[in-house]
Parts: C-alpha cells; sequence; structure tokens
C-alpha cells in the first residue's frame, strides 16, 4: 500500500474508488486533485447510496418550471412568476455546534434559492433533539433557535413556520433542516450552467478563509505537519450581513441582465460550484486560485477549492459585462474577483499564476463517481429504546394534560417568538395560527401556502406507512388553510445506508415518498440526502422532512385552527381510523413497537379536496388536521388557541371500532377536525360530534369521558419555556 | 407629500416601510450614500441590521452620509421617523434621547401587541383616519430594544411629553424603562419606536392600526 492510497481512505474514498479515479484520469491524482475528488465523490455531493433510489421520484407536472438538478425547485404561480423552494440539512454541523451550525443551514438554503434570480421570502424550519431532560439536548436546542432566528432575522427573511420533535435517538445527532421560498419573474430566473466558451467566472461576496475544510483539514495535517490547523472548527461562521448585502446584490445582477448563470458555494465549495456548473453546461472551466481573495495569505492551492466559507457565489459573465458587475459589487460592499474562464475543453483545470496544479476531466469529477446499490434488510422488531414516562393509570384528562405537555405537542411559541415573522409584508397566518403557513403573492394576485412535515417515530414504526403519512400530513395542513399542492421539496434524514435496516428504512420511506407524490400528483421538485446520522446508540429515527407548496386564490379566505364563534358546530371530517400504534401517547407509556395500519391515500386526498373546496368557499370557521397527540389534543389546540371551550362526544370513533383510548388519543392520517354552522359541516358530508363553547374542554369517549379546564389545558401546552429553561 | 426611506446595507424592513409610506403619500428609497433631501418632506429611518449591526446597532449607520443629511433634515425642522433599527440609529445620532439596550431575556422576540400612544405634540397620533381605538395593535420583532435612559431623563421625558409609546400593562416585551415603546424629541418633530407600524397597514396580515402613526407623521409634514 503506497502513501498516496492511505491519503484516499483518510479522505474518505474506497480502494476501489480511488483505482476509478486513477483510471480516469490515466495517472495518479495529486493533492488537489484527490482532495477536490473525495469531496465530489462523497456521499454528500454524489448521493453514491441514494441516487438510484431517488429516480423513483415523480419529477415532472405541468406547474413544474425548475426540478432536481438545480440549485432549488420551482413552481409556476401565475402571471409570469415562479414560486422557488428546497429544504436542505445542516444536522452534523449544528449537532457540534448549534448555533453556528444552524445559522449557516439558513444561510446556505437561502443562496440555493435567491442562486435562481428569486427572492427569498420564507423561512421553515424542521428541528430533531434528544429529550428534553437531557442538558445536551437543550443546550442544542436553546442554540440551534438562537442560530436560527440569528441568520433569518438579521436578512430579513420571515420564519413562517416549522415543526420540533424531541426523541432520545436524536440525543447525539440532531436534526436542523431549513426551508426556503423564494418568488422569481420566471424569465428573470437563471441555471446554474456555465455556458459561452471564453465568458469570464466571477466569485463574488466573502474572501475564501480556511473554515470548513472538513475531511480535509485531515490532509492538511498529514501534508504539512502543521497540528494547529486540524484543530481548526471544521464548521463554518456565518456572516448574515454578508449574505444580506450578496442577495441584493445578485438580485440587482440578475435584474440588470449582466449574469449568464449563477450558482452558489455549499458543500465542498468552490470545486463543487465550478464542477457542477460545467458539467451541467458540458463545458469546462479554468480557475486560478490566486485570483482568489483570501482570508490567510498562505492557504494552498486544494484548500482555496474545498474552502466552505460561507456567503459566497460563483457567477458566469460575458466579458464586455465583467466591469459592471464588479461596480454593481461594489455599490453593495461586497467582493467580485474575475478568477477563471469558461473553456471548451470539457476539463476543470486549476491554476496557480498560470502554472496547472490540477486538471480533471468535468465528467469523471462530477458524475464519475459510482453508485451503489443498497443491501436492506427489515430489522427483526423495534430497534430503538422507549422508556415509559406516564402511568397506565391517569385519568383520561390527566392523560391530555401530559400529552398536552410533551415536548414534542406543545406549542413551540418559544421558538417561533424569537424569529421574525412578519416582515416583508406578505404573511397572512403566522405560526400556529393555522395548519400551514400562509403568505400572500401580489404579484400573481393569490397566495402561497407551505408546511414541513415528517414524525420520525412514525417512520421508525413503518417507513413505509409513516413516510406516506407525511406527505399526507403536508397536504392536509394546506387543505386546511384551501391550498392546493403544487410541488414537494423533501430532505431524507437517515443512518447509516451501508448498515441493513437504515438501508431497509431508506428504500421504503423512498418507495413511499413516490407513491404518495404519484397519488397525490405532486411532483417532487428538489431535496436533499443526509445520511450517516448516527450516534454512539445507533441511527436516528428515519426522518424523511416533506416540505409542501400549494397555491390558494384568496388569502383572506385561510381558515385558522383556532376556533371562531362560540355555538359552532365541530364536526369530524375524513377516512379518520386512529390507532394506538406510534402514537405519542405510546411512546410516553413506553410501548412502543413496529407496525402501522396502512393509509387509504386516494381516500385522504378526497377528504383533503373537500375541505379545500369548503374552505375557499367561506363556509368553514375554523379547520385543524388531527395530527400528534390524537383528535383529543387536536380540540384542545383549538380551543386554547380561541380561548374557547368545547363539548364533544367520540361516539362516531367508537363507531369506527375504536376503544376509547385510541379515539381519544390514537393518531392516522385523514383526519379533519372542522368547525362551523350545523348547515355547512352537514353539506360537506362531515360527522357531526359537538360544539363550541364555554370555558371547559369536555369530551365523551365511553367509559372515558372527561372535563378539562380550557385554563389547565393552556398552562399544560405553553410548558415549554419553562421545561426549556431548566438548564 | 414625499417620503423618502433610508436604505443602508443590512436594512430589512425598507420595503414595507416604503409601501406604508406609499398608502399616505409618494415615496422613495434614499440610499445611505445620498446627501440630498431636496423634496422629501418625511423621513423614515427603517427596521433591519444596518451595517449587520455591528459594533452596536445602529453605531455604524448614525455616520453615515444620508443621516448627516436626515440630521440637518430634523434640525430644520422636518419630520423624521425611526422605526427599530431606525430608533436606535436616531439614538445612537443623538436625535433622540435614551438608549436601546439587549432585551431582558436576551432573546430576539416578535409578537403582535398593544401600543398605547401617549398625547401628541407636533405629531399628532389621534390625527389618523383609520382607526379611533385607543391601542394600536403592532408588531414588535427586535432583540436590542429595551429603552433606557437615566431616571432624571425618563421624569424629563415624562413632563415633557416626550413619551409618544408604551406597551400596554403587561405587555412590555423587553423590559424597556416605564413600558416605554417610543420617544420623540423635545421639538417634537422626531419619533421613534421599537415596534413596526409598517408591518400594521394590511387588514389581511393582522392589523392597519399602523397606518395611523404614517398618518400622523404625514399631518406632521403637511403642517410644516
Amino acid at each position: 500500500m503506497t502513501v498516496e492510497t492511505a491519503k484516499h481512505r483518510e479522505l474518505g474514498l474506497t480502494d476501489s474508488e480511488f483505482e476509478l479515479i486513477v483510471e480516469k484520469l490515466g495517472r495518479e491524482p495529486n493533492d488537489v486533485e484527490l482532495a477536490m475528488f473525495s469531496l465530489l465523490w462523497s456521499e454528500h455531493c454524489a448521493y453514491k447510496h441514494s441516487r438510484k433510489l431517488l429516480r423513483r421520484l415523480p419529477t415532472e407536472g405541468e406547474r413544474v418550471v425548475m426540478g432536481p438538478g438545480e440549485n432549488a425547485g420551482a413552481v409556476d404561480i401565475g402571471n409570469g412568476h415562479a414560486i422557488a423552494f428546497k429544504v436542505e440539512s445542516h444536522n452534523h454541523p449544528s449537532a457540534v455546534e448549534p448555533f453556528q451550525g444552524a445559522a449557516t443551514g439558513v444561510g446556505g438554503i437561502l443562496r440555493d434559492v435567491f442562486a435562481l434570480g428569486a427572492r427569498p421570502i420564507a423561512i421553515l424550519d424542521s428541528l430533531r433533539f434528544g429529550e428534553l431532560d437531557s442538558v445536551r439536548s437543550r443546550h442544542l436546542l436553546d442554540g440551534a433557535v438562537r442560530g436560527i432566528g440569528h441568520y433569518g432575522n438579521s436578512i430579513g427573511v420571515p420564519n413562517v413556520g416549522g415543526e420540533i420533535y424531541f426523541e432520545a435517538p436524536y440525543e447525539h445527532n440532531c436534526l436542523v433542516n431549513a426551508m426556503c421560498v423564494g418568488i422569481a419573474r420566471t424569465e428573470d430566473m437563471v441555471r446554474a450552467a456555465a455556458a459561452g466558451v471564453g465568458n469570464a467566472v466571477v466569485l463574488m461576496g466573502a474572501s475564501t478563509g480556511r473554515d470548513g475544510i472538513g475531511g480535509a483539514s485531515v490532509l492538511a495535517s498529514a501534508e504539512l505537519g502543521e497540528g494547529d490547523d486540524a484543530k481548526r472548527p471544521t464548521v463554518q461562521i456565518g456572516d448574515p450581513f454578508e449574505e444580506s448585502k450578496v442577495l441584493e446584490c445578485c438580485l440587482e445582477l440578475l435584474g440588470k441582465g449582466l449574469l449568464v448563470s449563477l450558482q452558489d458555494l455549499g458543500a465542498a465549495g468552490l470545486t463543487s460550484s465550478a464542477g457542477e456548473m460545467a458539467s451541467a453546461g458540458g463545458v469546462g472551466i479554468d480557475l486560478d486560485v490566486a485570483r482568489v481573495p483570501l482570508r490567510e495569505a498562505d492557504m494552498e492551492p486544494f484548500e482555496i477549492m474545498v474552502s466552505e466559507s460561507q456567503e459566497r457565489m460563483l457567477g458566469v459573465v460575458e466579458p464586455a459585462k465583467v466591469a459592471e458587475v464588479i461596480a454593481v459589487c461594489a455599490k453593495w460592499q461586497t467582493g467580485a474577483a474575475e478568477i477563471g474562464v469558461v473553456t471548451d475543453s470539457g476539463r476543470v483545470r486549476v491554476l496557480r499564476d498560470g502554472e496547472v496544479v490540477g486538471d480533471m476531466p468535468v465528467e469523471a469529477l462530477v458524475d464519475g463517481c459510482p453508485l451503489y446499490d443498497l443491501s436492506p434488510a427489515e430489522p427483526a422488531g423495534w430497534m430503538y429504546g422507549n422508556r415509559a414516562t406516564v402511568s397506565r393509570d391517569a385519568t383520561s384528562g390527566e392523560t391530555l394534560l401530559d400529552l398536552l405537555g410533551s415536548p414534542s405537542v406543545a406549542s413551540k411559541r418559544w421558538a417561533f417568538e424569537q424569529y421574525d415573522s412578519v416582515v416583508g409584508s406578505r404573511t397572512v397566518r403566522r405560526p400556529e395560527s393555522a395548519d400551514a403557513a400562509v403568505l400572500q403573492v401580489p404579484e400573481a394576485g393569490n397566495a402561497i401556502a407551505v408546511s414541513i412535515d415528517g414524525n420520525g417515530r412514525r417512520v421508525a414504526c413503518d417507513p413505509y406507512a409513516g413516510t406516506i403519512e407525511a406527505v399526507l400530513e403536508c397536504a392536509q395542513n394546506l387543505a386546511c388553510v384551501g391550498a392546493e399542492p403544487l410541488g414537494l421539496t423533501n430532505c431524507l434524514n437517515f443512518g447509516n445506508p451501508e448498515k441493513l435496516a437504515p438501508a431497509w428504512q431508506l428504500d421504503r420511506a423512498v418507495s413511499a415518498l413516490a407513491e404518495a407524490c404519484e397519488a397525490l400528483g405532486v411532483p417532487v421538485v428538489g431535496g436533499n440526502v443526509s445520511l450517516y446520522n448516527e450516534g454512539p446508540e445507533g441511527p436516528i429515527y428515519p426522518t424523511p422532512v416533506v416540505g409542501m407548496v400549494g397555491e390558494l386564490p384568496d388569502p383572506a379566505r385561510a381558515c385558522g385552527s383556532a376556533f371562531l364563534h362560540e355555538g359552532d358546530a365541530i364536526a369530524l371530517l375524513g377516512p379518520f381510523e386512529p390507532s394506538l400504534a406510534g402514537a405519542e401517547l405510546t411512546k410516553l407509556r413506553g410501548e412502543l413497537d413496529t407496525g402501522l395500519p396502512q393509509p387509504d391515500v386516494a381516500a385522504v386526498a378526497a377528504a383533503c379536496a373537500t375541505v379545500r373546496e369548503a374552505v375557499r368557499a367561506g363556509k368553514l370557521s375554523s379547520a385543524h388536521d388531527v395530527s400528534d397527540g390524537g383528535f383529543a389534543c387536536a380540540l384542545a389546540e383549538s380551543a386554547i388557541a380561541a380561548g374557547i371551550g368545547c363539548r364533544v362526544d367520540l361516539q362516531p370513533l367508537r363507531e369506527r371500532g375504536c376503544s376509547p383510548d385510541e379515539a381519544l388519543f390514537g393518531e392516522g392520517p385523514g383526519g379533519f377536525l372542522l368547525s362551523g354552522s350545523r348547515e355547512a359541516l352537514e353539506s360537506l358530508g362531515a360527522t357531526l360530534i359537538g360544539e363550541t363553547g364555554g370555558t371547559t374542554i369536555e369530551v365523551a369517549a365511553g367509559d372515558r369521558s372527561f372535563t378539562v379546564d380550557l385554563g389547565a389545558a393552556e398552562s399544560a401546552w405553553h410548558s415549554l419555556s419553562e421545561r426549556v429553561s431548566e438548564v | 407629500m414625499r417620503w423618502g426611506v433610508l436604505q443602508f446595507p443590512g436594512s430589512c424592513d425598507e420595503r414595507d416601510a416604503l409601501h406604508a409610506c406609499s398608502l399616505v403619500g409618494d415615496a422613495r428609497l434614499l440610499w445611505h450614500e445620498e446627501r440630498d433631501l431636496e423634496g422629501i418632506d418625511a423621513v423614515v429611518v427603517p427596521g433591519g441590521f444596518s451595517y449587520g449591526d455591528y459594533l452596536r446597532a445602529g453605531a455604524i449607520a448614525r455616520f453615515s452620509p444620508a443621516m448627516e443629511a436626515v440630521a440637518g433634515f430634523a434640525a430644520a425642522g422636518g419630520p423624521v421617523l425611526g422605526i427599530c433599527n431606525g430608533f436606535q440609529v436616531l439614538c445612537e445620532a443623538g436625535l433622540l434621547p435614551g438608549a436601546l439596550l439587549l432585551n431582558e431575556s436576551t432573546r430576539f422576540t416578535c409578537r403582535q401587541l398593544d401600543l398605547i400612544p401617549a398625547d401628541g405634540t407636533q405629531i399628532d397620533l389621534y390625527r389618523g383616519k383609520s382607526s379611533r381605538r385607543p391601542t394600536l395593535s403592532i408588531p414588535a420583532k427586535h432583540g436590542e430594544g429595551r429603552f433606557w435612559a437615566p431616571d432624571e431623563v425618563l421624569d424629563r421625558l415624562e413632563e415633557n411629553g416626550q413619551v409618544a409609546y408604551r406597551y400596554a400593562p403587561g405587555q412590555n416585551p423587553n423590559g424597556s424603562a416605564r413600558d416605554i415603546a417610543g420617544v420623540r424629541n423635545e421639538a417634537g418633530n422626531v419619533v421613534g419606536l421599537m415596534p413596526h407600524p409598517e408591518h400594521a397597514v394590511d387588514p389581511l396580515t393582522g392589523s392597519t392600526d399602523g397606518l395611523r402613526v404614517f398618518e400622523a407623521v404625514a399631518a406632521a409634514g403637511a403642517r410644516r
């Protein structure tokens, strides 16, 4: 074994991958090339364990403007405008340094969206931590929430929704997924493909430093013998002020037609940006690292090529327009340097002061990584722990309060009040006021609704059914505000794909995602895969996070989830057949096991259509989907938010074969809790079950009937802030 | 009525402020390097994180060419409205008394709340046309909005009628002294507040009470 082969292993390449690189180059790679290959052939960039699976996903649709492969997906919203959106993970950085990890996660997803020429108009986030009684989890939660707020608030993009779950398997490997939504005039949008031989390659934004060199820092210490470099934090540091300037600068450049194409610098920095732009355009690129503005003068070429310094963008510019581009960047007080040129060589060449220090075929670098098949095997049974935290002997009233106070169910006001949800003058439905965020789009004379969902515990119980539920939950949330789905983005957070069980979970989840999207007619326009999410105790819950964007004609009619009037009728609509399998209550009782009922996607889709049309017609006072904690929790949430009690009899669920516990606290897709006039609800075919009013939540369910004071329910539901501060 | 809305690198709410101003007059953005306020009847210094709020919120923006011009405009009696970061900038520039410190909670807080307008002097807060309710429902969103001044200064502000807005009882989101949400200068033509009236000009997004603030400033501008 030579020294060179040892080095490739340290960089995460297998021996056979290294041999393939040698074969494609016709020689052994030098250090610059090896560093670049190791990053572009990493799971993160090459999707080598997931790309084959992802081919199953439906990506076509008549409203799709941009699909997978671009910086973000985009759908047509009418009147010459498009909505761009994408969700991405920043899990491992956040587990190391939650504030900067989460902040730069937001920064990265914003750049993906404005790289298309879309102005970011909303951020959502999906977070997972260990149980809240762990000091580490509270530390990670606090840091991540502060980091998300810091970046999003400072840049003036509203954070309009999200979700947080607390489950032990995320103790060591938290999840921080951020989604960004943007709006663009369709004709102003650009793709990430480099084009035009002889065009200049311009690096804009922040200067390049040694931050975020990641795996390559191992090479640094091996190569240079400088121990200090290896100790540098591999987590990038974000500067939202720089991003704000770069954002405005890029939108001005695109508005003036000064850019041929634009790409953000994310994972693997210049290497992936230049490589992917060249690959997409079928061209070559020459880059001179000596022309890259540096924070530290003595950086090696490979460091410059793989640095993940934040707030940088790469643009392709016609030579005659370079001066004007540099002038606009100067106006915005951000950097701009012409660092290279588009060539017809089909190669990425790295130069230093004209001397070639790396030279690789684009095809080998970007698309040459071997794709692997998984070796999935279903685990024998429940592979995660689960300890009881509530007694089976509790009364149903006590159980309701336990569930409302359970951190995963409880109000997330503590978190979302730390985010600016109103900047931009679009936010019609703020966090927790409706099932989906609603943003008005005056440019197109309508509005969009956005939701992000994914209950990892239920996916752990049954990766197939659980993933379908995640898609259905999004669709139901959109229906509650009267929105019709236009497109979907996803972030697949899973464990090590080289292990049997995580591979099986991933395989099943992707199949389910494909089936649910096909059945609903919702194309997948982009996404992200985050694998190897494991701690010392094993993998995380398999967590496909689904972000869905829908359209609604009249935002004034978007229903809230809170009851609106005393004396309204309350009804249940939809093919809701709750069970305790995978339910929050089952978790609290320490009785989790594998298996979920298989959802009837078509029936849920039909219920969504009924609710959507009723909301659009202005027939309902409130609409809320039945989710975590079951029907009793959904009722309590609608009542607490309104300050209006309710009296309900769940006998119709008992007649569907549910036990009292299942009727009250069972979970499953397809349930809508509606309020409005008796006539309106009956006209929808909904089942009347009670009415709003009073100051108590009164629920009859066979022998487990109870009455809970609204104030007590509210205290339990708003208990998160006290529990977070118990550091 | 021609409004000028300042835009610094790092401003966030300038487009929203521009929209709000355009509902009660004509409005244009003023780039931070502009010194010429010719033809401008009223100035808004908007919210955001001017120059990244590096060093201290508003500390760098106060030295911008546009702010020099605004200081002259204010000295000549021109109406100036500072919102959130704009309030911080006006305090840093010495155009308004007091200082805005880190919220008591140490956290950024975004919340719809009720403001009580104090009696107006030159900027008559009850002259607005949109609503006659005694309180304004307006969102606040900031991390450094705790109004502070020495006790003797606070006493003087109250005696002079320089307290422009207070948070409704129990709704002070940041620990501000005496629930003060906004103040004005002695002459009464410069007013700053932490909550965001520009985010309360549309019933769809929650409230139109913010219009009253812009209408009041416009009325002050029209009287000049």
